[in-house]
């Protein structure tokens, strides 16, 4: 039999926190600019220019650290890390070495074989590079330093994961806590969210640990599934065929399925970190830390026990609405304004996200307002619009926010309420089609549906097909 | 304490800084480097048990700025120091093959 491997996997996930300046200076961090319009002389590296914090950066990490279960480093300074490449305008980046303010933390996850912790070995702040873009034309590449500056917040985990999927389960747990928490929109398509991935392969019952190698660019969940599989099956490969693992940096090609060495993987020493000197200590104190705490909101966990003992909806539902922060706050906002709550959780369940998927969209994009949506739920409960308008109506709600009410109004979709005018419409119906009742008093119960379907087309769709149902039964039952 | 500084260390420093160094500049600079670590040395001969590493030299900390957009479009200033340019943005050699 052959040998049996394990895969230890790590990761280091670097996030950009949502603050409106730069770590370090007064630009903004706003995306899509003009090339370097978000630049000053501290973030291109300018001699003399000298750094200031940015409170809020602090306060994010540290929020993240405490819904993270990690230790606060209440003393904390930044480090300077020398390399050179030209994003990186000062020939160093400004982070944190030897005193993270985060450190020792944990978050469960949950897969399909149950609860496990995964270990936070650290969480550190540091400054994001500027952009290249490789000008195919002039044989150069261009510099735009607009993101050089932005705070980042690099999270490093323990080496507990051992599959592609406990490896997502810890990358939604983590995007999650911190989109509850407001400090990033953790998208991993624009890279405000990024994952690298430490992977070492070992035979199963083996203590030491494999030679790691890191892997970069990988921008969804997808490339991510691919690349650990891809760089298992080639680790294991090499060990068969009797040689070494090489310590170094991979690139993911997600079109090639293929990951390239990079560069040999520096080790500390090489970045040559010393204490920031242009930076003062933190002293985070212990009022700061309660302060931050009281202003943490209801993160995922808390909500879903919530959403069990306030309101009557499967597990299943509060599921999805609180995977997303901005769903969760829908449903609760319109929930406040109608008191539906299994009402307000179907027209997200199925319709919001049939329409998300139809635009190939996330939670996070919806644009339509709790109000409309209330609103529409009410027009139905009165009657006003049956059930196949409401979806049409929800449709333009979706996508321009519009006043369900004047919408029906202006566009004349209320039901009909006029029985003298169904039972007419009814009655040419049951005319036009008498081979259809034929079927039907041959005991062909399927044509009933169709007769009620050309009534509704008839009617344009604006009355209860119940009541339509309840007319056709009774006057077929005239006629017999 | 000579000889701690190799040929292959000064070649790997200069890899590391981006130097470039003639043979006599390696020969100097092996002998400053020496010079700097007998210094450590000496340092090192102190009983600095119990003692923080310093982290500043001032006793200054929570040097802190509000999370306010200040600063305007700053390219065209930035972008004066730039030895060439091109779509407001700073040209630089190729760095991908």
């Amino acid at each position: 039999m052959s040998k049996q491997y394990e895969t230890v996997i790590g990761l280091e996930v670097h996030v950009e926190l949502a603050t409106k300046t730069k770590i370090f200076c007064s630009c903004s961090t706003e995306f899509g600019g003009l090339p370097n319009a978000h630049t000053c002389p501290v973030c291109t590296g300018m001699p003399g220019s000298l750094p200031v914090l940015n409170k809020k950066v602090v306060e994010y990490a540290v929020a993240v650290g405490l819904a993270t279960n990690c230790t606060i480093n209440q003393y904390c300074k930044f480090d300077r890390k020398n390399y050179f490449y030209p994003d990186n305008p000062q020939n160093y980046q400004i982070s944190q070495l030897y005193l993270p303010i985060c450190q020792n933390g944990s978050i469960e996850i949950e897969t399909t074989l149950g609860k496990k912790k995964i270990g936070i070995h650290e969480i550190h702040m540091e400054e994001d590079a500027g952009k290249l873009i490789h000008d195919e034309w002039e044989d150069c590449s261009l510099v735009d330093f607009n993101r050089s500056g932005v705070p980042l917040i690099e999270i490093v985990s323990e080496p507990d994961m051992r599959s592609a999927e406990e490896v997502i389960a810890y990358l939604d747990k983590l995007r999650l806590i911190i989109q509850y928490l407001g400090a990033s929109d953790c998208k991993l398509q624009e890279g405000s969210m990024r994952a690298d991935i430490n992977l070492s392969v070992r035979e199963i019952g083996t203590e030491k640990y494999g030679t790691r190698t890191e892997m970069k660019n990988l921008n969804s969940f997808k490339a991510i599934t691919r690349a650990i599989e891809g760089e298992r099956a080639r680790q294991i490969e090499l060990i068969e065929e009797g040689k070494a693992v090489v310590q170094e940096t991979r690139r993911w090609d997600d079109n090639k399925e293929y990951s390239y060495a990079m560069r040999s993987k520096e080790d500390a020493k090489d970045y040559r970190y010393f204490p920031e000197p242009d930076l003062a200590p933190i002293d985070i104190s212990n009022e700061w830390i309660q302060q931050i705490k009281e202003k943490q909101p209801e993160l995922r966990d808390e909500k879903r026990l919530r959403y069990q003992k306030e309101y009557d909806i499967p597990e299943y539902d509060i599921n999805i609405l609180t995977s997303s922060k901005k769903l969760a706050d829908i449903f609760e906002n319109t929930i406040a304004l109608c008191q539906k709550p299994k009402e307000v959780s179907n027209w997200l369940m199925v319709e919001t996200m049939r329409l998300l998927k139809e635009e190939e969209k996330d939670p996070e994009d919806i644009s339509f307002s709790p109000i409309n949506l209330s609103k529409l739920i009410k027009l139905i409960e009165t009657g006003v619009i049956n059930r196949t308008v409401a979806k049409e109506v929800f449709e333009v709600i979706f996508r321009e926010d519009i006043d369900p009410e004047t919408y029906v109004e202006e566009n004349g979709l209320k039901t009909v309420n006029d029985e003298g005018m169904l039972y007419r419409v009814v009655e040419e119906i049951i005319k036009a089609n008498p081979q259809s009742v034929n079927d039907y008093y041959s005991g062909k119960t399927k044509a009933l549906g169709f007769l009620v379907g050309q009534t509704m087309k008839q009617m344009k769709g604006k009355v209860d097909p119940g009541k339509v149902n309840k007319i056709l039964l009774e006057l077929l039952g005239r006629e017999e | 304490m000579a000889g701690q500084i190799t040929d292959e260390i000064i070649e790997y420093v200069g890899i590391l800084a981006k130097l470039e160094l003639s043979e006599e500049e390696k020969e100097q600079a092996k002998q400053d480097m020496e010079k700097m670590l007998d210094y450590i040395g000496q340092l090192n001969t102190l009983d600095t048990e119990g003692v923080e590493p310093m982290s500043h030299v001032f006793p200054i900390q929570n040097v802190f700025r509000e999370d306010i957009v200040t600063n305007p479009d700053g390219s065209e200033e930035i972008l004066s120091n730039a030895p060439a340019k091109k779509d407001r943005s700073f040209m630089v050699p190729k760095t991908v093959e």
